[in-house]
């Protein structure tokens, strides 16, 4: 899992038949102080995850197969928690 | 994972790995939600069928073969949906 910013929504109504019930959002790989890394992507929301949270990101197809009980969904990311606190140990 | 791209072309071929006959391959560029472009134009199977101009969702990977009708085939890309809006406006 990463963390990440969910920088806003994508919606798609043509697409394929098992990505139908969950909403799209764009989230964006952050750093544990938040600063945007890497290029964002869109993942499958199960958590209501909104505009803005910080979350946590699951990017694994065998996962997400898992999570929807589905072998023919074609999907790798899901947002999968959205953190309310994050304590980080400054060495 | 799903990622973001544009079609801007679509390729033919009539020699092709067998079980890709009757594959459907655009030629997409990848973009963030932004917009931006993300890399070099790649081939993807389309079973949706987009058009030129239109931003897809794309997939890679393993899962790329999920939506053909044949498993045993070399696809590492494909189209799984086509994008009506991305809303980016109240991001904070």
């Amino acid at each position: 899992m990463i963390l990440a910013k969910i920088e806003g929504t994508v919606v798609a109504t043509q697409k394929n038949s098992h990505l139908q019930n969950n909403r799209l959002l764009v989230a964006q790989p952050v750093d544990v102080a938040g600063k945007a890394i890497g290029t964002s992507f869109v993942a499958m929301d199960v958590v209501d995850a909104g505009v803005g949270d910080l979350v946590l990101v699951m990017k694994e197809g065998g996962s997400a197969r898992i999570i929807f009980q589905d072998n023919e969904i074609p999907l790798q990311s899901v947002v999968v928690a959205v953190v309310d606190n994050l304590e980080i140990m400054q060495n | 994972m799903p990622q973001l791209g544009k079609v801007i072309g679509t390729i033919w071929g009539t020699s092709k790995y067998p079980g890709l006959e009757d594959a459907k391959i655009q030629l997409m560029q990848p973009i963030a939600a932004d917009g931006k472009k993300t890399g070099e134009p790649i081939a993807v199977v389309d079973t949706i069928g987009a058009g030129p101009g239109e931003t897809v969702l794309y997939i890679t990977a393993y899962e790329a073969v999920i939506p053909y009708h044949r498993k045993m085939v070399p696809i590492d890309a494909s189209i799984i949906g086509i994008v009506d809006t991305i809303d980016l406006r109240n991001a904070k």
